[in-house]
Formats: structure tokens, sequence, C-alpha cells
């Protein structure tokens, strides 16, 4: 049975990109590692040779023509409208890559 | 009062002018206005626009197709041009997000002059069975203002039974469509994955999410099935099997049909007056000229596992997306980027939304990747192949919803894997993709709402439409409503 100590948790926090409080570590601990407990009943399958699905449409390649569909063009401009950050020509200002933590 | 009638009644009223649109639209501004302070079904009322587009339906006076000027409600998770939609999260709500474009499915019903009159309510993101992971807080259940509407499209579900719109647009990825129709006494059509496009949907597990309508009755679902399903070339996983015409296939005659009654779904804990709905159904649908046969699915009982690894590890995937930077909250005074994303995502996402990117973030992380997701895509191999030797020998396969009827608010409140198991038997047919409707089946002894699952095979929306309707004409359950 695994469990998923509180350094477990930090580890899968950090990285999902989550800051989770030390109230919210140990919840999770304990939450996560009982319903950690309920999954592995798959474990009492024999699976060996049985193929893996991934989807169940039947399809495999789906293309189409890399253009936009006529009723597609949006306003690239509109979209940007969506951002919560600074727009500086037509680029969303986002927070340094390499700036100070 | 025109907001009680269904579709096609209303369609009849319309083409005959005995009413107007502008009236159907203001019945149901009316009735949300009136009933919905105490369900919390609405989120978002985009009404100024509905009876504008519903005085140009008057105006224009063509009500050929039976979904012109019928006003509906989708689920919060479905882009509409121009109208605020947020997934009932605070990372969509700090400032409200206002996609520039359509969803296929609201663009198409559009097109045909259905009237949007804004957004239903539903867990965060669709993750969960009661709509109390909302950030407006929890919908009602119209038979009981003390007990959940289910979910995650509890709103749109809600809205429908308690008369506030003609019918709503859900999503059911692990049965959150038709869990919340079996709690509000409304029809609700879970599609095969594939029959109906996601696209501008937002999404939760890409291989197991599908959109469908919830009604006031089967017919209607057939007429909305019919104009939304299809390939789509912007859902490069919408199927290219083509659409019939689903309301053809109402006969209501269930002569020569098969239905298989599964052994697994009669188990330990299912609430007594459930398992007597559920039989006394069976009941009716012979007397209706079908033969009812035992079967089994024997990897029933690994579903839910099965489930709650794949899901949480696409949803992992999924809302990478959300870190602040196209859409959503924003947070001030941050120089770096990666703190930027982690304050974002952990001051914008509630804690089930954050409970299942932890939970697929481990499944998926080097290690555990066998052991967990590959372990499931292997079960659900199994799975499929239940339905797949089921479907050889019968037509449709019949259970109830879930194992109980709706719930009070706050009842599983600390316990994650209880609200889990509220999907076990609804999930099943996430896996194999195939459709299943929700019918109402009758009342416990409280008064609340009773639901009948119907599953046909992959592509068979005709069959599960057909002895749903059947049945509901036959007994009449879904034309009983709340006392509001």
């Amino acid at each position: 049975m695994a469990k998923l100590e509180p350094k477990d948790v930090r580890h899968i926090a950090k990285l999902a990109r989550l800051s989770l409080s030390e109230e919210e570590v140990e919840k999770f601990s304990t939450e996560l590692t009982s319903i950690l407990d309920y999954l592995d009943n798959l474990q009492e399958l024999d699976t060996d040779g049985v193929e893996p699905t991934a989807q169940v449409t039947g399809q495999h390649n789906s293309f189409r023509e890399d253009a936009l569909l006529p009723d597609e063009k949006i306003d690239p401009d509109a979209l940007l409208e969506c951002s919560p950050l600074p727009i500086t020509e037509h680029q969303i200002q986002t927070p340094s890559a390499h700036g100070s933590s | 009062m025109s907001n009680t009638l269904t579709i096609s009644s209303a369609h009849e009223k319309l083409r005959s002018k005995k009413i107007s649109a502008v009236e159907l639209v203001q019945s149901c501004i009316d009735r949300i206005e009136s009933v919905d302070k105490d369900i919390n079904a609405v989120v978002y009322k985009n009404f100024d626009a509905a009876l504008q587009q519903a005085k140009k339906c008057d105006e224009e006076g063509v009500f050929d197709h039976p979904l012109t000027g019928i006003p509906y409600l989708t689920k919060d998770v479905f882009c509409e041009e121009g109208v605020p939609t947020t997934a009932c999260s605070n990372m969509l709500r700090d400032k409200d997000y206002t996609p520039p474009f359509h969803s296929t499915t609201t663009k198409r019903l559009t097109d045909l002059g259905a009237i949007s009159l804004g957004k239903a309510n539903t867990d965060e993101f669709t993750m969960g069975a009661s709509t109390e992971t909302s950030c407006y807080g929890v919908t009602k259940n119209p038979w009981n203002l003390e007990c959940v509407a289910g979910g995650s499209s509890g709103g749109p579900a809600a809205a429908v039974a308690a008369d506030e719109c003609l019918f709503a647009l859900g999503t059911d990825t692990g049965g959150s469509i038709r869990q919340p129709a079996s709690f509000c006494n409304c029809t609700g059509l879970r599609t095969t994955y594939g029959r109906t496009s996601r696209y501008g949907v937002m999404s939760m597990a890409s291989s197991l999410d599908t959109i469908g309508p919830l009604a006031k009755n089967t017919e209607d679902l057939a007429i909305i099935l019919e104009a939304i399903a299809g390939k789509d070339p912007k859902d490069g996983t919408s199927g290219n099997t083509p659409v019939p015409k689903y309301t053809d296939a109402l006969t209501g005659n269930l002569k020569g049909m098969t239905i298989g009654l599964p052994k697994e779904y009669f188990i330990e804990g299912i609430e007594k007056d459930v398992e007597e709905g559920i039989r006394a159904s069976v009941k009716v649908l012979e007397e209706l000229g079908a033969t009812i046969k035992e079967i089994s699915l024997p990897h029933t009982q690994y579903a839910a596992s099965t489930y709650y690894i794949l899901c949480p590890s696409e949803v992992s995937s999924n809302m990478a997306r959300y870190d602040g930077i196209r859409f959503g909250h924003t947070t001030e005074g941050i120089n770096n980027l990666n703190d930027y994303y982690t304050a974002v995502r952990s001051e914008g996402f509630g804690a089930e939304v954050k409970r299942r990117i932890l939970i697929g973030t481990y499944a998926l992380s080097a290690g555990y990747f066998d052991a967990y997701y590959r372990k499931a895509q292997k079960v659900r191999t199994l799975i499929t192949k239940d339905f797949e030797d089921a479907f050889a020998s019968v037509d449709a396969i019949i259970s109830p919803v879930g194992p109980n009827v709706s719930f009070k608010i706050g009842a599983h409140e600390g316990d994650p894997l209880a609200m889990y198991l509220e999907d076990v038997f609804t999930i099943p047919q996430v896996m194999a993709g195939i459709p299943a409707l929700s019918v109402p089946c009758g009342f416990d002894s409280n008064n609340m709402p009773i639901g009948l699952q119907i599953m046909g095979p992959q592509w068979g929306e005709e069959v599960v439409l057909k002895v749903g309707d059947a049945y509901e004409k036959a007994t009449q359950w879904n034309e009983k409503k709340p006392n509001l």
C-alpha cells in the first residue's frame, strides 16, 4: 500500500506548480493515502498481455489542412484582451523567467 | 407559464403563433427571478441578449426548426462569444473570462435560433458530484432544498427540473449529466465519446469528456442531439459516423428487444427504494414487449479505481494551461515567472482541483507510471470488453444511475473518497465510451427522485432513446414536478 508522506505531497505539489500551506500538506497526505489505498484494488487483476486503451474512437491520425476554417477567424487582439497581464506591441508582458524569487 | 412546456410542445405553439418567442423567453426569465434565489442554478444571466434574440425570431416569424426560439441554459464551461464563462472557478472568475468565440455546440444552436439565457452552475471545472466545489456555492435540489442537485451538471439539471429553461447543455465525464438528472427528475444523455464536438468546451479529462443535453423528456433529447451531433473539423476526436434522425427511433414499441440487467449493479449498499424502483422498471419494460436477460459485467467493481487514476492524470495535464498568462486570475508583485505560475494556481484553484492535480501528477510521475496509469489503461480495455461481450447478446442494458438518491448538502464533507464513489454506476460506460441515458423512474420514501440508466452500444443513441422514450410514455414519472 502506497503512503503519501508530507514530503511526497510537497514534491508533487512543486512539480504541479502549487504551493500548499502546512495544513494543506497534512490534509492531502491523509486524503491521498486513503484514495491511493482504494485504487490499489486494480493490482488484484492480472493484466499481462492486455493492450492498454488510450482512446475509444477507433480513429487513428486525424488530419486537416493547416489553415483557418472559414468561421475560425478570431481577431488576435480579442484573444490578447483575455489576458490579465499588460499587452505591449500585441504581446503579453509576463514576469521574467530569470527574475529574482 | 410557457416555461413548463417541452421543446416539442413549445415548438407547435410558436409555429402556430399561439405564443411568441419573447413570451417564452420572458416566462423563463420570470421563473428564474422567482425561484433561483433558493436553488442557485443560474450563475450568469444573459437576459437582455436573450430577449433581443427572441424579438428577432418573432420578427422573422419562421419557426421551421424545432429549436428556433427555444430558451436554454449552458453549463458554465461552454464558451459563448462575448458571454463570461468561468467554469465556476476563482481561476476564471477573478477577471471574468469572456471568450471571443463560440463552442461548436452553442454555435450550432445559435445558428438554428435557439436562445441562450446564460450560464448554469457546475462543480469547479466539472470536478465533483454535488456542485459543492463551485465558487458560486452549491445548487440546491428543487425537490428538497437541503439536498444537493448532484453534479457536476447540477445547475443544468436543477434548472430544467424547476422549469427555469426548456433544456440545458451539460458535460459528462464520469456521470456529470446522468447523476444530477436522476437527482432532480429530468432526463439526461451522455453521448458516445466523439458523437458531439468538444470544441470550445473547457476540458477536464480529454479521453473521457462528452457533451450532451438535459431536458424534460426523451423526445426533446432526441431533437437536441440531432442538432448538435456529428463530425466537427475543429475536434479531431469527433466521429464520422452518420447522424441518424433520432426522433424516428421513438416508436414506443420494444417488441423483439432484449435488455440486459447486470448483476454487478445490485450490490450491497444500494438503497432499498432505488433497487425497488429499478425492479419495478423491469416489469414496465417487459410489458412494453422487451425480454429481460440477466447478464454479467465482471469488471464493474474496478471501474471507479480506473477512473480515479485516468481522470486526475488527464486533469493534471489539462489544468496546466491555467497559469495566469493568457486568461484568468493574476497576482501582483511577483518578478519571477515560476513563482508567478505557482502563486496564480495556488490562489485560483479550489481544493478538489488541487487534489486531482496532485493525484494525477503522482500517478504520472517517474516510477509510478506503470503501476497506476498504464495499469488503469489496461483495465479500461477489460471494462470495454465486458460491454462488447454483453452487447453481442442484448440490445440495451439497464441499471440504477446511482446507488442512492440525492444526499444532504455537506454529507461528504472531508471525505473525498465517499464523493468519488457517488459515480460507481456511471463510470463503467465512460471507460467504454458508450452512450447512456438517465430517465426518471420513481421516488423514494422521502419523495426524492430515482433514475433509471439505459446504456447502448457505441454510437447506439437511437437504442437508448427508443427505450427511454417508451418507458417514459408508459410511466410519466418525468412529468412530476417539485413544489417550489
